[in-house]
């Protein structure tokens, strides 16, 4: 077989919607955007424990504190998950940390905000896993089939996420002023970010037609944020908090919600290190990795001489 | 590397749940029931080592796998017994 | 005191304990070597903050059938007294955030920090096994609501022992730097661990009744049992007799202030509101 018509066999499985397996030839295009959307995601997950981390032992009731506490260990299910699905395109997860810790890898820049209340527990849960469920749930439909796997299991974890987070700001907006205030600052801060995760506008995303295409992205940027403003401003009023953006409005014509200009600005910003937790963030993360170093080859070092009193008394 | 199969109740197969990076088959067992049991998925785990899964060549799928195509004896499906025969 | 209030005081300690060792193991959470660990670490904490959660409730009960003049001699923190003052009854939330450090009874073992993964594991080694001969008898205690709470730790607590045992021997025997630092945190926590064995005044009056059991004979048990994993893991069993204790009567470490500082800050600073 020609390389040509391994290209051809490849584009008849993505044409019929075949799932691409992690032995099946692939195009080096698929396999190094695969890598990068794949490990991107996971990296984020990994970073986005720190946030709401920062709350576990601060949490206001029990009931909060093992909702949260189990909510960031799904998160860190779900970057093991994605590493193991990475893991399966030939990348190891240390060079994936590696190209994390060295500044190399992204991730998503709204974890490079700050978490300052305890709303910011509710903001996120409510718009933040709202705008990643919204992303991700196409992806339980992916052509690779790793990947799409992981994500079935993510999404059926991630359904309680959104849904705690609702709770809280229901519990806030409900609560006295100083909870509806908190609910309000959370919702003004996180807002825009939230626009911002579902990446620059199309007119501006290079990696839109390949992927679109591969069945590694199903909706463009703008076509899954408009579904979310249109959702989420629903919610908002439910919660009897003001969406931040004076343009909102309704659309008859195209039946959904107009909003204002984002601040690509500020995004791009973040996206290369200057938002207002990037160092600290990352900082954390390598840390813990470097920390943890000794204690990585400690399980190495006695396993391996587990192994070898077990060949010796073999 | 590990890979992680479940037994999700009794009189059910073993599934493949996933992957893990464990030192050992014992800290990959406690690995597999920390991160793959977590939501009462399952009563019985194995953990195989990823290198010791040879799995077969997708470009010789033809032959692995086309050979059965025509088979078709083998599926009860395939015997047409009159409507009054029941439990069979 | 009378029966009930050590009954109260007695479950108090047995929730503290969770609750404290919890909240350490919860401060992993996004901070482990290994990804696999973060995971596993948090189910543990979310076991013993599981524990805690039914044992406060438990002592919430208890404590709202008090008449009234004893309900104000118990706890002096302003905070309780003055939702107290208002006619209200209390809840696991109220117990967790707003008695003054005084008044926790928690271990001074637990109380103490993490500091690497060492220090972790042998704290959670020595408090785990305790933990596993402590429920295993305390599944007999006379108290219902406790036999039943410990009923189902045991089956929690089993896993735990295996996990952080496990640890032990992997630190101790793997590499030179890990044997170090492991032999340096069971050197330093040993001293911990006497006063999880010496009964006070509330152990007494609950094991003459039959609620919690005899400390003696889990000692030796003990004893015998970090021997034996230390003995695998090439760990020496440190020397000191010297031992730290004042957590089961409200004398605590330092480091309980500043645990209480970010546990109690939200009912502290906005109290009386629901979250």
């Amino acid at each position: 077989m020609t390389v040509h018509s391994f290209q051809e066999h490849f584009d008849s499985l993505i044409d019929r919607e075949i799932a691409i397996e992690p032995k099946d030839w692939m195009p080096d295009d698929y396999r190094k955007t695969l890598i990068r959307q794949i490990s991107q995601h996971a990296h984020s997950e990994i970073i986005g424990m720190l946030p709401e981390g920062n709350w576990i032992t601060r949490a206001p009731s029990l009931r909060r504190k093992a909702v949260l506490l189990a909510k960031v260990q799904d998160e860190a299910g779900h970057g093991l998950y994605l590493y193991s699905a990475a893991e399966t395109l030939g990348v190891s997860r240390d060079e994936l940390y590696n190209q994390l810790h060295t500044g190399k890898a992204k991730y998503s820049s709204i974890f490079n905000y700050p978490t300052l209340t305890w709303a910011d527990m509710g903001a996120i849960g409510w718009l933040v896993d709202g705008a990643a469920i919204m992303n991700q749930v196409p992806l339980c439909r992916a052509s690779y089939g790793p990947y799409a796997r992981a994500m079935v299991r993510v999404c059926k974890e991630e359904s309680f996420h959104q849904r705690q987070g609702f709770e809280i700001m229901l519990n806030l907006s409900n609560g006295t002023d100083v909870q509806k205030k908190m609910a309000q600052d959370a919702f003004n801060r996180w807002w825009w970010p939230s626009l911002m995760m579902f990446g620059p506008p199309d007119a501006e995303s290079p990696n839109t037609v390949n992927s679109v295409r591969w069945r590694i992205k199903r909706l463009t940027n703008d076509e899954l944020r408009q579904k979310f403003v249109d959702v989420t401003v629903e919610q908002a009023k439910i919660l009897g908090l003001s969406v931040p953006d004076k343009d909102l409005k309704w659309n008859e014509e195209r039946g959904h919600y107009d909003f204002g200009v984002i601040n690509w600005d500020e995004f791009w910003n973040v996206v290369m290190g200057n938002g207002p937790c990037n160092k600290q963030r990352l900082e954390t993360r390598k840390k813990a990795w470097e920390d943890g170093k000794w204690v990585r080859d400690a399980a190495m070092a006695h396993a391996a001489k587990r192994k070898e009193r077990k060949a010796k008394a073999a | 590397m590990w890979e992680v199969f479940i037994r999700s109740k009794a009189g059910l197969d073993h599934k493949h749940a996933g992957s893990l990076h464990a030192a050992d088959a014992q800290m990959a067992m406690e690995n597999a029931r920390d991160v793959y049991t977590r939501r009462m998925e399952g009563v019985s785990i194995w953990v195989v080592e990823s290198s010791h899964i040879h799995a077969s060549d997708p470009d010789q799928a033809s032959s692995m796998y086309d050979p059965a195509n025509d088979k078709i004896y083998r599926h009860p499906t395939f015997y047409n017994l009159p409507d009054e025969v029941k439990y069979m | 005191m009378n029966n009930k209030r050590t009954l109260l005081d007695y479950t108090l300690r047995l929730a503290d304990d969770a609750l404290i060792i919890g909240h350490r193991l919860s401060e992993w959470c996004g901070h482990g070597p290994i990804l696999e660990q973060d995971i596993a670490l948090t189910n543990t904490a979310l076991d013993h903050l599981g524990r805690a959660r039914s044992l406060f409730q438990y002592a919430a009960d208890q404590f709202n059938g008090f008449p009234a003049e004893d309900k104000k001699e118990v706890f002096s923190s302003v905070t309780l007294q003055t939702l107290l003052a208002s006619g209200a009854s209390i809840g696991e939330d109220d117990l967790a955030s707003l008695r003054d450090g005084w008044d926790f009874r928690n271990v001074l073992l637990v109380e103490q920090p993490n500091i690497d993964w060492g220090y972790t594991v042998a704290r959670s080694f020595f408090y785990d096994l305790f933990n596993y001969l402590y429920f295993t008898e305390l599944v007999k205690s006379k108290d219902e609501t406790i036999s039943s709470v410990a009923e189902k730790s045991l089956k929690e607590v089993t896993y735990h022992l295996r996990w952080s045992s496990e640890w032990v021997v992997r630190l101790g025997d793997g590499t030179e730097e890990s044997n170090k630092r492991i032999q340096q945190a069971v050197n330093e926590l040993w001293m911990y661990t006497g006063e999880l064995f010496v009964a006070n005044d509330t152990d007494n009056v609950m094991q003459a009744q039959g609620i919690s059991p005899d400390l003696g004979p889990l000692k030796t048990e003990w004893l015998a049992r970090v021997q034996s994993v230390f003995d695998e893991a090439t760990i020496a069993m440190p020397t000191g007799t010297w031992m730290q204790q004042g957590g089961k009567d409200g004398n605590h470490s330092e480091h309980l202030g500043y645990i209480l500082t970010e546990l109690q800050f939200m009912q502290r600073a906005y109290p009386g509101m629901s979250w």
